[in-house]
Order: C-alpha cells, then structure tokens, then sequence
C-alpha cells in the first residue's frame, strides 16, 4: 500500500482498492481472535461523522465571550471548565486554553506526528497532519499564516505550541467587534475550527451568512 | 529516533494546502482504521507511543508517499505482529488460524463513549518537582535511537519554563516497554532566535512540552 515506486496518479485505484484489502484483512483477522467487536467501530465512526467536531469548541468560546466567570475558570483549567459544561463526553485530562489578544496570537501544532484537542475541535483536517504545516508551523508561522490567507500586525507576537506530550491546546481567539449583545448560540456561529487552531481568525458578523 | 517524523523546521515541503469542506473520513476504509486504533487501544493492546513508534520505524520513503491513515493502517500491523496479537500468514490469509491472545477488556457498543474519551496520562509522582515557571532551562542534546518527544529542533536549546503540567508517563520508557516511569512534564518556551538564529523573526516565540529528563537547568 506504501512504499511504491509507480506513479502515484496512475496509481491510484490500484493503490487504494490494496490498502482497502489490507485493511479489511486486518479487521477479519482481528475480529476473529476476538480483540474487536465490528459492531463497535460502527459507532466510533458514526460518532466521529456526526457528533465530534468543532461546534463543541465553538460552543465553549463563545461561552467564555459572554461569561468572565467562565473565561476565568476556562483559562486556569480548560479540562474542568469545559467538563462543567456537560455538553460533550467527557474531556481527556489535559487540556489548555490559550488567549490570543490585541499583543499575541497563538497557534497550534504538532510537529511530530498529529496531537489535536479531537474531543473539542473533532478530527484533525489533512493539513494539520500534513508536512507543509508540520515542518512549516515553528519555523515561519507568518509564512503559513498568510498561506491561510491571514496577515497580523508587525508587532504582535506570535506563540506557537508545539504539542509534544500529551496536553492539548485550545485558541481562545478575540471576539469580533460589532457582536454586542449577541447570544451565546449566535456567537458561536462565528467561530471557526480555524480560528481555534490559530490558522484563522473568528468570523466578523458582516461575514455570516 | 531521528527520523522524518521529527519535522519541525525543515523546509521544502511547500505551502499548506486546506480542503474546502474536508469530510471526517476520505474513504470507509480510514474510518475502520481509525476505529481498530481506538478499539485496540481501548483493549489495552498497546499505548499510543507504540503507535507512534510504529510509524517513526516505518522507512522515510513509505513515512513520506503513504496518506494519514495509511500509516496509522501500517503501524497497525506491525504492532499487531511484533507483540504477537497475530501473525503475518493471517494477516495475509485474512483469517485467524488460532485464538486469540488475552486482552483486558474490549470496545463493545455499549461502553463505546469510553473508546472515545482520552484517558488520564497523570501518574504518580516518583520524585519532587526539579523546575518551576520562570526557570532556565536547557534541553539536552540528545539522539535515542528509540521513542522519544523532545524534537530535533528544540534539543541543546535554552528556554524558560511557563507551566508545569503535573506528573505524566513517560513515552520514551512507555514506548520501549520499560513501564510508565513517571516524570514531570514542563511548557518550555524558547525564543525563535534561540531556535532558527540571528535572522529569526524575534516577534515568534515557540513552546515545547518537555519531560523533565529532558531538561538540565540553564
């Protein structure tokens, strides 16, 4: 399935309908001695379609935009608070949110292999696991910024968290101006995964839809 | 072990290319290997710095040209045969040929938001906390040929410690299966020109988080 040296685009099919075999010769073999239950990888996979993604870290910024308690509690100890919350299984143990403000502007990485806050912001995209972003993210973060299409002020520091143990990191990004007043719900529209990794920045209320 | 999985900082691998509209999964196939991963682990059938390590043996060439899951598909295997949960004319087959081995539990659907849940990494604290925030610190310089986290590009470096994050297992022993090992685990912060030199961009700042073993005071 790796390892070839034919060309890739030709390929492809081939290649994929080999790594499908693998994989499935796997399952079979795995199944059959009893370590796995099919049955439960059914509702791992559907959890991950449907239930698991960014919305549940939206929902915890945009709480932490309307409630300095919680923003408060959020900052010291992202695993507790965002557990209060109740609204998702339940968090790993070691998570940390990390404000970005006027002065500084955090983001997210992983350069060795693909460490991601799943349980807050769903499955990583493919470019987070990838070696453009991997390689890239510590060494030129405004380069890959601006690969997003985002450019920060000269003097704002960035502060990149390279994720090499098992804590996982959370942006706070800053709320956009022009939402006072908005609800918790409409809030959390605004923001992106992105904008939680650090590689964007929250919608500003002109670019909703 | 320094191999192509340690990335940070290296160049050539172009701009960061983003989906419109990523699905969570490419092909069925990814979300079964996926799904096997949790299970098996869930089972207790190896730890997550064996599925690293997995991978970082795998040869830079297949590393680099296979996709996300195919690698995770990959270290699968290998896990799967190196620690004799089954053996590679199975796998082959696609079929078991014996029983299988003992597992402490398994993934049913039932108990399957706990195969979601990450569990704890905190373990019990062998020793005292040697650092704390505000500290200078200098990683080690260092080249296992083995499992470990401390990044090519953050070794024999000179940062601060911002955080500590309590006592934590230890992947570099984890992963060669000499047990937990308990040890202290530390944001360290490092200045971009301490890192990439005098023509850094001195408005970046980068963090690891380093093992205390990692670490000597500066």
């Amino acid at each position: 399935m790796a390892g070839h040296d034919h060309d890739h685009d030709h390929e492809h099919g081939s290649e994929l309908s080999e790594t499908q075999l693998r994989v499935r010769a796997l399952e079979t073999v795995l199944t059959e001695k009893g370590y796995i239950d099919p049955t439960a990888l059914d509702a791992i996979i559907e959890a991950y379609e449907t239930k698991i993604g960014p919305r549940n870290g939206s929902v915890v910024v945009a709480k932490a935009w309307t409630d300095p308690a919680f923003k408060k509690a959020l900052l010291e100890d992202a695993t507790k608070a965002v557990a209060s919350m109740g609204h998702m299984s339940r968090v790993g143990d070691h998570l940390v949110a990390v404000e970005n403000t006027p002065n500084r502007h955090n983001m997210i990485v992983c350069t060795l292999c693909s460490c991601y806050p799943w349980e807050v912001l769903g499955l990583p995209p493919v470019w987070y696991k990838s070696a453009p972003y991997r390689s890239r993210a510590v060494k030129d973060p405004r380069g890959v910024l601006s690969d997003f299409g985002i450019a920060l002020p000269k003097d704002t520091e960035v502060r990149v968290w390279d994720s090499t143990a098992e804590t996982r990191f959370i942006v706070l990004p800053m709320r956009p101006a022009g939402t006072k007043g908005w609800s918790e719900k409409k809030l959390a529209d605004l923001v992106t995964r992105d904008s939680m990794i650090g590689t964007g920045l929250p919608l500003n209320p002109a670019e909703m839809k | 072990m320094d191999s192509v999985h340690d990335m940070g900082g290296m160049d050539g691998f172009g701009k960061v290319e983003a989906e419109a509209n990523e699905p969570p999964f490419h092909a069925p196939w990814e979300g079964r290997v996926l799904a096997m991963q949790r299970a098996m682990g869930y089972a207790g059938a190896w730890h997550i710095d064996h599925s690293r390590f997995a991978q970082e043996k795998l040869p830079p060439v297949t590393y680099l040209s296979a996709s996300y899951y195919q690698r995770w598909a990959l270290a699968m295997e290998s896990n799967v045969i190196e620690r004799g949960y089954a053996s590679p004319e199975e796998l082959k087959a696609g079929h078991a040929q014996t029983p299988g081995k003992h597992l402490p539990r398994k993934l049913t659907p039932d108990v399957v938001g706990a195969g979601l849940s990450r569990s704890s990494f905190y373990r019990q604290q062998q020793g005292p906390q040697k650092f704390k925030p505000g500290d200078r610190v200098r990683t080690k310089n260092i080249h296992p040929k083995m499992h470990t986290r401390l990044p090519r590009y953050a070794r024999d470096k000179v940062g601060v410690v911002e955080m500590c994050h309590g006592c934590h297992m230890f992947p570099d022993s984890v992963a060669a299966d000499r047990g937990d090992n308990p040890q202290w685990l530390y944001t360290v912060v490092f200045e971009s020109r301490e890192l990439w030199g005098p023509d850094a961009d001195p408005t970046i700042k980068i963090s690891i988080d380093a093992f205390e073993p990692y670490l000597d005071p500066a």
